[in-house]
């Protein structure tokens, strides 16, 4: 499982992995939206929570196909069914293997990009504790997503469609923790809500994937 | 660790297209799988091989011994060739690497990605991975494509090697391989009579 695990690493951080794409999004988003509102400060502080937070989950859903497509084009995801580790372990990885490229250097940049935002100084530690324990969940809710279309060609569209819902529950609480946190409110439970949203996701999740992923390369 | 098929029927998009198959796969034995294109050998060797369920009849097998080439090699273009072998050793828990590598005779390009070999070169690798499993049977489906007869030699001198070890393998191919010792089996008298499509689009959760 280390094994593969430092496989995937390795294959996002070479060339044409995709490692910097959903972080070079995010970082557009986080610029782009203070040209596009204005210098208007106090509007801008206003919606930075929301707008960090869907920034940092469209980032996540850039690399999403790729989790599985890629394995099954060249014929290894076949070859990893029949290897002696569980497939849902094989899940569990590819998608701790996602957002150690994705989930987690966006929690590390998000709070110089509040910066650009404007965000209260209240927010920063709640931003960056709620990307931490939420983007994980978006990489679980993916890994299931992504094996669920995983033979359709050019499922990019399908798999966004059928995730975007399943994320609604993290981005609220997550955006609303933050928005709590930067006028100075009482965060934790929406951040308790949004983690329990992480844990089961977790808990479940690789089952399901596992499973979908053996009707699929039938 | 043989492997015993009784009476297994598969299907392919639904459709049954063989039936009846029984087999025998007795350590250290070679079985050669022929029959025209279309036929089933390589829903028979996802069957044998798990990734799909069987529509009738029984497959045994010991549990694990079972590893599987497909026509597609399972490669990251941008890994290089060692690090590809490494990476299925480490997931089967062998350390293998080194004499596969001497066995289909690609030490020389250890170091290359694998994106930059032929497509030969690539097959080469692709077979090498079976060695490195450790696993006792061998499914392959055409493994010979793409191969000149250097290659094939290096491949059968492989395969008879895995067989002296108590090793079995089972092979869909259409070429003569020059293994005298398999045995052949030939799928054409197998084919499902009746090809009516089963179970509709509800297959998935049947």
């Amino acid at each position: 499982m280390k094994a593969l695990l430092i496989r995937d690493l390795r294959l996002a951080l070479r060339a044409g992995g995709g490692f910097g794409l959903g972080l070079a999004f995010f970082l557009l988003v986080a610029v782009l939206v203070p040209l596009g509102v204005g210098p208007e400060g106090g509007m801008l502080g206003r919606i930075a929570p929301g707008i960090l937070w869907v920034g940092a989950l469209l980032a996540c859903l850039l690399s999403l196909d790729r989790i599985f497509a890629l394995d099954y084009e060249d014929g290894s995801l076949d070859l990893l069914v029949v290897a002696p580790i569980p497939l849902e372990a094989v899940v569990a990885v590819k998608a701790l293997a996602h957002w150690l490229v994705t989930g987690l250097p966006l929690t590390l940049v998000a709070p110089v990009l509040g910066i650009l935002l404007n965000l209260p100084a209240g927010g920063y530690g709640w931003l960056v504790m709620s990307l931490a324990l939420g983007t994980p969940a978006l990489s679980v809710i993916g890994a299931f997503g992504a094996a669920l279309v995983v033979g359709v060609k050019r499922g990019g569209l399908l798999l966004s469609l059928l995730v975007l819902p399943l994320y609604v529950p993290t981005l609220i609480f997550g955006a609303e923790a933050v928005k709590r946190g930067a006028a100075g409110l009482e965060a934790g439970g929406a951040l308790a809500l949004m983690a329990s949203v992480t844990a089961a996701a977790v808990a479940v999740l690789p089952f399901a994937a596992a499973a979908a992923l053996r009707v699929n390369l039938r | 660790m043989e492997m015993k098929v009784d009476n297994l029927a598969v299907a392919r998009g639904g459709v049954t297209v063989l039936e009846g198959i029984g087999f025998r796969l007795a350590p250290g034995r070679a079985l050669i799988l022929r029959g025209p294109n279309g036929v089933g050998k390589t829903t028979l060797l996802r069957t044998l091989a798990g990734l799909q369920p069987a529509v009738a009849g029984e497959v045994s097998v010991p549990p694990e011994s079972l590893t599987y080439a497909a026509h597609a090699d399972g490669l990251k273009s941008m890994l290089t060739v060692r690090e590809n072998l490494d990476f299925w050793a480490a997931i089967h828990g062998t350390a293998l690497v080194g004499a596969a590598l001497r066995a289909m005779d690609i030490e020389a390009l250890a170091g290359r990605r694998a994106g930059d070999l032929s497509a030969g070169q690539k097959r080469r690798l692709g077979l090498a991975r079976l060695a490195v499993s450790g696993r006792a049977i061998w499914l392959m489906d055409e493994p010979t494509v793409s191969l000149d007869t250097a290659s094939v030699a290096a491949f059968v001198g492989m395969v008879r090697g895995h067989l002296a070890t108590g090793g079995s393998v089972l092979v869909a191919t259409h070429i003569d391989l020059g293994l005298a010792e398999a045995e052949v089996l030939d799928l054409a008298p197998f084919r499902a009579l009746a090809s009516v499509p089963r179970g509709g689009f509800d297959e998935g959760f049947g």
